[in-house]
Order: structure tokens, then C-alpha cells, then sequence
């Protein structure tokens, strides 16, 4: 009898945490389907199906723009960031040189900064950046400043986080590996794009995945920073639909807008899984 | 031909001093075993003739040229690790040839090679599967492989059995042998397992806190040993060691007492040594006597019977130490019998308050 009490108690807490964590997704998807005025009638199960929400983001607003703008920052600022954090991994793990602890902990130190500290700095350098670049290249293409400063502030904040979670994965590589590949007469550089890159792939992937989300879900740097429509990113462009009059919350273009955006990260997420954390090393060494 | 000179050699990781004023000379084509528990040095050793750790002083010189600031890749060296460090990414194949890849050879002589290799270690069947899919000993096979395959003028082996289970170890112990006669190139195998020094070596060196204790054939350092560490470390039972007192010096030998029962004569000398000095009788468990008689001779009760089958080790109560001595397989003595053991002269060792050996 125990044991169908620990089982009971077991799914039960499961479904729980399931419902608790799965609702609040599965009431906007819901909302999202529902006309304007169902949107109002609290239910468990959608009264109607009707794609007009999404119809109404995709082709008469510029949500498509944000989708793209979104994209551009978060594939330019993951590639940059993990790229340089690649290489500071390696080094901050294998490299002995001196003030290397002192130097995590100081990347640690800044991964903790709180953005609002700094984003009044941030938008001074902003305005120089932009009459830099405007002075540079022509006005036509100016819709990118906003963007290319994102990337910029973005791989910032990212490059504290991700040196830090690939040097902790670089430091599980055993370093035999690494010996085995120098007798075997491999420069630093074949190490780190033969032997570490496949074997740190899924460490990467993980990142990757991380820093990506983070870019993605991020609002206040994208509110500061851009002024016109055609530049904003998703998090920005969902808080600012607006309905067809000033009083109207449009809930259900809203609700479109978010399940739209959380669709391809939880499909990135769910075609990576298997990649993510399996094995780093797995038959490499003893055991 | 690879002769291998270590010249006073030393090592330090930051302020501890790991290789003290090493030399050694290895001669080309000897299997040489590196010896000594754990933090001696004898690692340390090994990844300095690889390139692996810089020296702090001293030469070391492959085949007659000073490698000191060579990388391992110009060394000539393959190493195979205690913990195998395969490719996991790469199949056993490219396991074993990348080194050759490396080093630019054509397609048709990286696939002889590493298939030579392969039938010599018995893994043909294996060359496509991921380490992952081969068991620890197939693994070590591989890590070995993978050294072969390059035909360096030196192996270095760091501890490669001791991952194994015992019966793999015992198979693998006896291929690497064969494999030394076959491939005749220079060995230098790191361990902390005696046996594995004993039957493998042509010299075994004997390495205790960065310094060589002895360096010998196996039976010279079971014979002779230098000092009471060689005398303790060489040998399963440990050696015996006996605290006595000189009781009186001739031309050719020294009387010490056997705790207090009685004498026996030894036919070693120091020089340094004078009347009422107190010195370490050692002597091996299968060099005791059970109940026979012997130069010397010694009675106790057994505390301990250890039947192994072939032999038998009673362990009796010395000044609260035991005493360990070696009988038949059959034997009938039991637990709480008392036993006369004898001490046969030729077969004692003799060792100053400094540990260091009578000749």
C-alpha cells in the first residue's frame, strides 16, 4: 500500500508543478485564439477558434519587423559573445597566468551588475555613438544604429556570463585530452577548433541557448534605446499594441504576440535538448 | 637508438622542491620503470622527458640532444595517460591517426599504419566505434595504439594499468612486455605497483620524495637494497625490519642480536659503524625460517594466520609491530601457537640509524 501512496504523492506534486508552470502559457495561447470579446469570459477551454489576433500581428502590423529585429540582435550578439568567450575560456582555464582567479571573480563581479546602474551612462554613450555613425554612413540606412547599439550593450552584458559558464565546462575537459593532443603535436589553436570545439559542443549549445533567451526576454535596454517602430525588438513591440481606442488593453493581439515570441524558444529548446549537457566527455577517460 | 640522460635535474612547483638534483642514464631500447609512492616525483619525471613540465635547472637530452626547450611534439615521445585522454569525439581510427594527420602523412600509410597497430593491440574490429562503446580495457588498447602508430623512439607509459581490473591488468602487464621485444624502442613506464616494476623492467628506478634511491635490475634491488626505503618498497610482504644493536665487529662482519633471544653474524660491514651502535635488522618474510633451525633464531606466539593457498603468512607479535613470515601453503600452525623462526645470515640486511645499507 506504501507504495501507492509514494506514487500518488509523487505525480501529484508533479501535475502541480506541470499546472502551475504550464497555465499561464497554455491561458495565453488560449486567449490568443479567442475573438475580442470572449477574451473577457473566464474559461478553462477556448469558446471559439479564430486566427484573427494573429492576422492582425502578422499582416497589418510591423510585429513581423520586431520578430526580425529581434532575430538580427540575438543571432549577432550570440555569435560575437560565445566566440570571444570561447577563446577567454580557454585561456582563463588553461592558460596559468598570474591574477586569473582575481580576474573570474572580477567577471563574476560584473555579471552582477544591475543594468539600470548603468544605463543612464549607456544612453550618453549612445547619442556620441550615433552622431559617430551618422557622420560615417549615410542617413538612409540610420534605422540600424539602434539595433547595432543593442548588439553592442547586449554582447556586454553577455560576455561576463558566458566566459563564465564555458570556463567552468572548458575546466571539466580532463586536461590529459588536451596533453594527448600536444604530444600528438597539435598547436593551441588545432586544440581548441579539433579536439575542445566537438567535445565542448553541447557546453556551447547550452550557453548559447541561455544568452540567447536572455537577449530575447530583454526590455529595458530595447526601450531605452529605440525610438522608431521599424526598430524596435519583441519585448518592446508587445508592450507598446496598443488597442483601437486609449482605454482598450487589446489582450488577445497581446497574447498573440507573446505566444508568437515563445513558440521558437521553446522549439530551439526542445530540438536541443538531447544536445544540451549530454555527455561532455562521455568514454574519453577511465570508467 | 634513443639513449635518455637526465643531468642533475631539478623541479619546483612554486616553493616546493618535487626533483632534487636528479641524474639518471636510460639506455636505448631498456624498459625502465619509474617506482615509488604517491608524490615522489616519479609523474613529475615522466611529463618532464615529454615536455609536458618545464625544468627548473639541469638537461635532459634525447639520443644525445638537449630537449630542454623542445616542445613533445619534436621529442620524438608518445605518452600513453593512466586516464587514456582518447578523442571522445573521434572513432578509434581517427583516435590513432590523428597524430599522424598531423603530422601531414599520405592517406595509404596513416591506413598501415593504424591498421599495424591495430592487429599488433588486437582492436581491428573495433576502428569504427567511439571510445564510449569500448570497454576500459579495449580503451587502454586504443591509448596504447595511438602511441604506436607514430613509431616514436620513446614510450612513455604514466600508470596505464592502473584503471584496469585485476585480471585485465595481469593480460595487459604481459602484452605490454611482448610489445617492448617487439617494437624495441625505449620504454619508460610509471607505477606505484611493484609487481608491475618487478616483471617488466630491465632497470627499476627507485624514486622517493625527488630524489633516486636506487637505481638497479629488478633482482639487484631485491637483493641489495640501498637503503631501508628500497629494502621496504621493493617486495610484497614488506621486508621486516627489526630494531638490534651491534654486539661486536670482525674484518668481514658484524654481530647484531635478534631482540634480545639471540645472535647472528651477518657478513656486512660499514665503515662508520662502531660496538653498541643500533642498526635495522631487515629481512624478507620468505626468507624466514619456519620452525627450522637457522644462524639465528627467534620464538613468538602467532596472532594472525593469512592462508593464501601457495604460501602461508603467519604474523607474529614483535614490540607491538607485527612480524610477517612466509610457511608452506599447508600449513598447520593455528592462531595463538608459538613458532621458533630462523634468521639465515646470508639472507639479512643490515641498515644504519640513517636508513642507509651495510655492503
Amino acid at each position: 500500500m506504501n507504495k501507492v501512496y509514494d506514487k500518488i504523492f509523487k505525480y501529484s506534486l508533479q501535475i502541480i508543478v506541470i499546472i502551475f508552470c504550464v497555465f499561464p502559457f497554455y491561458y495565453s495561447v488560449m486567449t490568443s485564439l479567442e475573438g475580442s470579446s470572449a477574451v473577457f469570459e473566464p474559461n478553462f477551454f477556448p469558446t471559439e477558434i479564430n486566427p484573427k489576433n494573429y492576422n492582425y500581428l502578422l499582416f497589418e502590423h510591423n510585429f513581423p519587423q520586431t520578430i526580425l529585429n529581434s532575430l538580427f540582435v540575438a543571432t549577432v550578439t550570440v555569435s560575437i559573445s560565445i566566440t570571444i568567450s570561447y577563446f577567454a575560456a580557454w585561456s582563463l582555464s588553461r592558460v596559468n597566468f598570474k591574477g586569473r582567479s582575481m580576474f573570474l571573480f572580477v567577471i563574476l563581479a560584473i555579471s552582477m551588475f544591475p543594468q539600470i546602474a548603468v544605463l543612464t551612462g549607456m544612453y550618453q554613450l549612445f547619442l556620441n555613438f550615433k552622431d559617430f555613425y551618422f557622420n560615417i554612413f549615410d542617413l538612409r540606412v540610420k534605422g540600424v544604429t539602434s539595433l547595432l547599439w543593442l548588439c553592442f550593450t547586449y554582447t556586454m552584458f553577455n560576455i561576463p556570463f558566458t566566459v563564465w559558464v564555458l570556463t567552468t565546462f572548458m575546466k571539466g575537459v580532463p586536461k590529459e585530452i588536451e596533453e594527448a593532443a600536444i604530444v600528438d603535436g597539435a598547436s593551441s589553436f588545432l586544440i581548441l577548433r579539433k579536439i575542445f570545439l566537438p567535445i565542448m559542443t553541447p557546453a556551447i549549445f547550452t550557453t548559447a541557448i541561455m544568452a540567447m533567451i536572455a537577449v530575447w526576454n530583454e526590455f529595458l535596454f530595447a526601450l531605452t534605446f529605440t525610438a522608431t517602430n521599424s526598430d524596435r525588438t519583441i519585448t518592446v513591440g508587445i508592450a507598446l499594441i496598443n488597442g483601437t481606442i486609449e482605454y482598450e488593453v487589446p489582450w488577445g493581439s497581446i497574447m498573440a504576440a507573446s505566444v508568437i515570441v515563445t513558440v521558437p524558444l521553446v522549439i530551439i529548446t526542445l530540438l536541443l535538448q538531447g544536445r544540451i549537457m549530454s555527455g561532455l566527455t562521455a568514454g574519453s577517460i577511465k570508467g | 637508438m634513443a639513449d635518455i640522460n637526465i643531468n642533475t635535474v631539478n623541479k619546483y612547483f612554486g616553493d616546493v622542491h618535487v626533483i632534487k638534483d636528479v641524474s639518471l642514464d636510460i639506455k636505448s631500447q631498456s624498459f625502465t620503470v619509474l617506482v615509488g609512492p604517491s608524490g615522489c616525483g616519479k609523474s613529475t619525471m615522466l611529463r618532464m622527458i615529454a615536455g609536458l613540465e618545464d625544468i627548473n635547472s639541469g638537461t635532459i637530452s634525447i639520443d644525445g640532444q638537449v630537449v630542454n626547450d623542445l616542445p613533445p611534439k619534436q621529442r620524438n615521445i608518445a605518452m600513453v595517460f593512466q586516464s587514456y585522454a582518447l578523442y571522445p569525439h573521434m572513432t578509434v581510427f581517427d583516435n590513432m591517426a590523428f597524430g599522424l594527420k598531423l603530422e601531414k602523412r599520405s592517406k595509404d600509410e596513416i591506413n598501415e599504419r593504424v591498421n599495424e597497430a591495430a592487429r599488433i593491440l588486437q582492436i581491428e574490429d573495433y576502428l569504427q566505434r567511439k571510445p564510449k562503446q569500448l570497454s576500459g580495457g579495449q580503451r587502454q588498447r586504443v591509448a596504447i595504439g595511438r602511441a604506436i602508430t607514430r613509431k616514436p623512439k620513446v614510450f612513455l607509459f604514466d600508470e596505464p594499468l592502473s584503471n584496469l581490473d585485476a585480471a585485465l591488468r595481469v593480460q595487459m602487464r604481459v602484452e605490454l612486455a611482448k610489445l617492448h621485444n617487439e617494437l624495441e624502442a625505449t620504454m619508460i613506464y610509471v607505477t606505484h605497483d611493484q609487481t608491475e616494476a618487478m616483471t617488466l623492467a630491465d632497470d627499476i628506478v627507485v624514486l622517493d620524495t625527488g630524489i633516486v634511491s636506487q637505481k638497479g635490475s629488478p633482482l639487484e634491488l631485491y637483493d641489495r637494497p640501498n637503503n631501508m626505503f628500497v629494502g621496504g618498497f621493493i617486495g610484497s610482504p614488506k621486508m621486516n625490519f627489526i630494531s638490534s644493536k651491534i654486539l661486536s665487529k670482525s674484518s668481514d662482519a658484524t654481530e647484531v642480536d635478534i631482540m634480545g633471544m639471540s645472535k647472528i653474524s651477518v657478513s656486512k660491514m660499514s665503515a662508520s659503524s662502531s660496538e653498541g651502535d643500533s642498526v635495522t635488522l631487515g629481512i624478507r618474510p620468505e626468507h624466514l625460517i619456519v620452525n627450522g633451525d637457522a644462524d639465528g633464531s627467534w620464538e613468538s606466539k602467532v596472532f594472525v594466520v593469512e592462508k593464501l593457498g601457495d604460501v602461508t603468512y603467519l604474523y607474529l607479535e614483535k614490540d607491538g609491530e607485527p612480524l610477517v613470515a612466509e610457511t608452506e601453503g599447508h600449513s598447520e600452525i593455528k592462531v595463538g601457537d608459538t613458532v621458533k623462526v630462523g634468521f639465515p645470515a646470508g639472507r639479512c640486511q643490515l641498515f644504519d640509524s640513517s636508513g642507509q645499507a651495510f655492503k
